[in-house]
């Protein structure tokens, strides 16, 4: 890239990965355009809870959603009042002495890399969260896990990169991708020297052959309720279902927000693309908190909905080149984490636009690992 | 003469007739803030039909339960905004 012009970007899909990747791009002197086919932050990005997650269930997840983590604390002062940025923690709850061991294992990985956890038992757990059932064996708090509300994030991320020059069209869908250009449904065409790719869930049907797929979740909001619930709640169990295969799953994730209103969650469905809500998995996704948080079934819930993670057959994001398409650059496949990992990703992108070299390896993100594995 | 319960409604007690709404009771009690809304204003019944949500207050230690649709019930204990029932804090 040495002596040439400074490289120029479409980006496609203004969730909060393709948002992120803008105002990075933008800021580090790259001309933006963003193309948006609806409202900026209004997929995935509005239908997930907000949770910034160090997750640790494998070294480049942890890398990633680290970096990121320390991004979103970087930034946390800057944010909108609206973004509603805080840090609740996470605690992940042991039903049993095996789902404890689990987390003190945890407790003890988190620790020799800087990430602030600790075990609690029995009588701890109920300290810090009276409202939990009797019985279960203890927790795995990880203290500087935050929340945020991602849809008041995208426009504000959105205006810095306007402000750095970048131009934003919403309600401008794309067509089609052809090489290092694109054509949208109104018949414009854009050439950039880049196009990166943000569309999550909906990226095969600009790529056909990408292995992304639409992974379902349902989530409840409640009423107010200060000081029901003081951490983000999550089974120990979790894991299992936020990595396993199988076609459906359900597990218990409460997130208490600033307002004092619950989130509840979570499922997961493969192979579902309808957006409906799914009243037998929902309720089963409820019986499943109540089995946490008894005392959830007195409370009232406002509203259920629901939204589509982009999941990778290996649980890894693609981001970096697609072989054969010269130009593009995906930054999608977060699954469950686009949240968490959006501030990550966008440095990884423009470390790859500007030709950086870049803080982590990059190679567990490089779709290249999946080319030819069926969508 | 029908039987008549009697609550508590922000401390005070009130008899009104068997089969009464908590709504009713609590006019009958002379309040007229029912909560206050997130941003601090003052509400109450608009509907009387469970459908509006601006009746709500806390009935036995339980925020955000409707006024105009439950019944009194003979040592109920209902708040409103007035005993800080308004925001529906904690229990």
């Amino acid at each position: 890239m040495s002596g040439s012009p400074s490289p120029d970007a479409l980006v496609v899909g203004a969730g909060i990965v393709g948002a992120a990747c803008a105002w990075e791009l933008a800021r580090a002197g790259v001309r933006v355009s963003v193309l948006e086919a609806g409202l900026p932050g209004g997929g995935a990005t509005a239908a997930g809870m907000g949770h910034v997650v160090v997750l640790d269930d494998n070294e480049p997840e942890f890398r990633l959603a680290k970096l990121s983590h320390e991004l979103w604390s970087a930034l946390a002062p800057e944010l909108p009042a609206g973004a509603e940025f805080t840090r609740p923690g996470t605690l992940w709850v042991a039903a049993d002495g095996e789902e404890l061991d689990a987390a003190a294992r945890r407790a003890a990985a988190y620790d020799s890399r800087g990430v602030a956890a600790e075990l609690l038992d029995a009588r701890q757990l109920a300290e810090a969260e009276p409202e939990l059932r009797d019985g279960l064996a203890g927790g795995l708090l990880v203290r500087d896990d935050a929340v945020v509300y991602p849809p008041c994030v995208v426009p504000w991320l959105l205006d810095g990169a306007r402000r750095a020059g970048a131009q934003v069209d919403a309600g401008r869908r794309v067509a089609a991708i052809e090489g290092r250009a694109v054509r949208c449904a109104d018949g414009g065409r854009r050439e950039a020297a880049w196009v990166v790719l943000a569309t999550g869930a909906w990226a095969p049907e600009l790529v056909p052959g990408l292995p992304v797929r639409r992974r379902k979740g349902h989530l409840v909001v409640t009423d107010r309720y200060p000081g029901f619930v003081r951490h983000q709640l999550v089974e120990l169990g979790y894991l299992k279902s936020a990595h396993g295969t199988g076609s459906e799953s359900v597990a218990f994730n409460v997130q208490p927000r600033p307002s004092g209103q619950l989130l509840v969650g979570s499922s997961r469905q493969l192979g579902v693309d309808d957006d409906a809500i799914d009243h037998r998995l929902l309720s089963r996704m409820l019986r499943r908190a109540l089995e946490y948080l008894p005392g959830l079934a007195r409370r009232h819930a406002l509203r259920a909905w629901t939204g589509f993670r982009a999941a990778t057959p290996d649980g890894q994001p693609l981001i970096g080149p697609w072989p054969g398409h010269d130009g593009l650059l995906l930054a999608t496949g977060h699954e469950g984490l686009g949240i968490t990992t959006a501030f990550g990703t966008a440095w990884l992108v423009a470390d790859m636009v500007l030709g950086r070299p870049s803080p982590l390896p990059r190679e567990p993100y490089l779709p290249a690992r999946l080319a030819g594995s069926a969508p | 003469m029908s039987a008549r319960v009697t609550l508590s409604v922000d401390g005070r007690a009130v008899a009104v007739a068997a089969g009464a709404s908590v709504a009713a009771a609590i006019e009958a009690a002379g309040v007229a803030v029912f909560r206050h809304s997130v941003t601090g204003t003052a509400r109450a019944p608009l509907c009387g039909m469970g459908i509006c949500q601006e009746c709500r207050v806390t009935i036995d230690g339980e925020p955000h339960r409707l006024a105009c649709q439950t019944a009194c019930a003979e040592g109920m204990r209902v708040e409103t905004a007035a005993a800080g029932g308004s925001r529906g804090v904690g229990r």
